[in-house]
């Protein structure tokens, strides 16, 4: 059985002014599973989210949740998303609690259970202890945590997690990260945006990488590791004879010259490296597993965007 | 299942549901919450007023009917009516808007654009409501209310109190920085304060000043019929009162909300 299309975007295409922010977007993300948007700042992740949950209209193209159009069932489709954005945007006139029943009211839930589902969800991010404090004095990572746990008041199909991480501590990051895994596991479709490849290839089934406004690749993160890193990585020290001998060694490859460094990606397979380095010891050398932020950074290039 | 609720874009009403009114319980919650700097200021400052004009600035005025704080009490009561909305939706509806990111988190959730201004906007109102009976308590302290028609300044209140609100958020769409509104309150909320027929008669301006405080200035009009309930003595330029807020409210209701929803849906 094929799975169930939740989103689906046809030719979707959003303009501020004349300045083309998506352009023309096709994709698919199906019932539950966990797809992750990455790309470049400015490459129209924010955008297409928001667009997703009826922030934003869209220019014009098609754009679907659970077969309804957003733009004219706007709000039973908001009725069904939950939404982590990237700026907080807790209120600060109120309390930890208050944050979260204030919130279930804007979605009708009766005072009683937004009070008991609030309560739950303390406890599932690790706040119960802040319940009654002021949003102001909750550090960075325990707001983040309040924002999640905001965007699960109304029992949402899907999820919609704007960097999700961005800003914090390691310790937080991998309670986030157990917190997604268990929403994925309940059956929660998950859009997730990174600017960290490990997250994305940790969490997410499946990614499409956006530059510029349209998707340039998509797959699962292992099959586009192999597709475009292959299997290892050796890096070198960037040296002209060094680099010289790479060329003979590896005619194959793809040499990446970065400043110090020289990375050689080949799809050979593992050990290659390690035999060539037993041959040739060369300064500085490391071989590793190639990753998803050598992909990103081979389609989307190393320039700057901001 | 339950019914879809198909959104039909009216190109010139905007579409409210009930949502307006989560919008409103949310500030009148964080209102309630600190409800002693909500209520205090509005209590203690028309006992300023009446102690400066009545105890001072009173002693030298004649020729009107009546004592002279008799006849600005009704001012007292509209001037908070003004101030309570038109600073509720100019300064306190950017504060949310733009550095707290309320609305924001509002709109995503079922509730729309629209119905967030329309919560403000009956919000500001609600505030003109509150602050007008807390002045009015003050001054029937004071005994300076003589007609039972007293009652009914609440409804003055709130009527005009979102007169005050639409006209404010209509700022508030053209604010780019909190700064703006420097103009409007000097300009507009400041020449209203001293030319609505607030502490003199407006009968003694020039009749071109009269008739631009009657086309232009909301204050004259709050001021006209709190005065009139408050004394108990009538006149037909109320008429003309009740039309122009009956007119001109709507219009920049309906106005406030257009011009919001430009503002934040790019």
């Amino acid at each position: 059985m094929s799975p169930k299309v939740l989103i689906k975007a046809e030719n979707l295409t959003k303009k501020y002014g004349a300045f083309l922010a998506v352009d023309s977007i096709n994709f698919e993300v199906y019932q539950a599973e966990c797809c992750g948007f990455l790309g470049p700042n400015g490459a129209g992740k924010t955008t297409t989210i928001r667009m997703i949950h009826c922030f934003l209209p869209i220019t014009s193209g098609k754009l679907t949740v659970a077969d309804m159009s957003v733009q004219d069932r706007e709000r039973d489709i908001k009725k069904m998303i939950g939404v982590s954005p990237q700026e907080t945007n807790l209120d600060p006139d109120f309390s930890v609690i208050k944050n979260l029943t204030v919130y279930a009211r804007y979605f009708d839930i009766p005072k009683a259970e937004a009070t008991r589902k609030a309560d739950a969800l303390l406890k599932f991010f690790q706040l119960e202890e802040k319940r009654d404090v002021e949003v102001d004095e909750l550090s960075t990572g325990m707001k983040r945590r309040l924002i999640l746990a905001r965007a699960l008041i109304n029992d949402p199909q899907i999820l919609l997690l704007d960097e999700p991480t961005t800003g914090l501590d390691p310790q937080a990051r991998h309670l986030i990260w157990d917190k997604i895994r268990e929403l994925k596991k309940q059956g929660v479709t998950i859009i997730l945006t990174t600017h960290y490849m490990e997250e994305a290839a940790e969490l997410c089934d499946r990614v499409l990488i956006v530059d510029t406004g349209k998707i340039i690749e998509e797959g699962k993160p292992s099959e586009l590791v192999e597709k475009h890193a292959g299997e290892e990585v050796l890096e070198v020290d960037n040296e002209e004879q060094i680099l010289k001998t790479l060329k003979e060694k590896f005619p194959e490859a793809r040499l990446d010259v970065l400043g110090e460094k020289i990375l050689v990606f080949t799809n050979e397979p593992h050990g290659v490296f390690v035999k060539f380095l037993q041959d040739f010891p060369l300064k500085g050398a490391t071989v590793r597993r190639a990753n998803l932020e050598d992909v990103f950074l081979k389609l989307t290039g190393r320039k700057l965007r901001d | 299942m339950k019914t879809p609720e198909q959104t039909r874009h009216n190109p010139v009403l905007p579409q409210l549901t009930y949502r307006v009114w989560r919008v409103w319980r949310r500030d009148f919650d964080v209102f309630m919450k600190t409800y002693k700097v909500s209520f205090i200021p509005p209590l203690l400052e028309p006992i300023f007023y009446l102690a400066a004009f009545g105890l001072g600035l009173g002693q030298f005025v004649t020729g009107i009917p009546g004592t002279f704080i008799q006849f600005i009490a009704p001012a007292l009561v509209s001037i908070t009516i003004m101030y309570s909305s038109f600073f509720e939706c100019t300064y306190g509806s950017f504060v949310r808007m733009y550095f707290q990111k309320t609305f924001d988190a509002i709109i995503s959730t079922p509730i729309s654009i629209e119905e967030v201004i329309a919560g403000e906007l009956l919000w500001g109102a609600t505030r003109s409501l509150i602050g007008g009976i807390i002045v009015l308590a003050v001054v029937a302290a004071f005994g300076l209310v003589s007609s039972p028609l007293s009652l009914l300044i609440p409804l003055v209140a709130f009527a005009t109190g979102l007169t005050f609100s639409a006209i404010g958020m209509c700022f508030t769409s053209l604010a780019h920085n909190i700064d703006f509104f420097n103009y409007p309150q000097f300009l507009f909320i400041t020449p209203m304060f001293l030319l609505s027929g607030t502490f003199f008669p407006i009968t003694v301006l020039p009749s071109y000043v009269q008739a631009f405080a009657y086309a232009a200035l909301p204050l004259t009009h709050t001021v006209s019929l709190t005065r009139a309930l408050m004394l108990g003595s009538f006149d037909t330029t109320l008429i003309l009162s009740l039309v122009w807020i009956a007119v001109v409210t709507p219009v920049f209701f309906v106005l406030a909300i257009k011009l919001m929803k430009k503002k934040l849906i790019k």
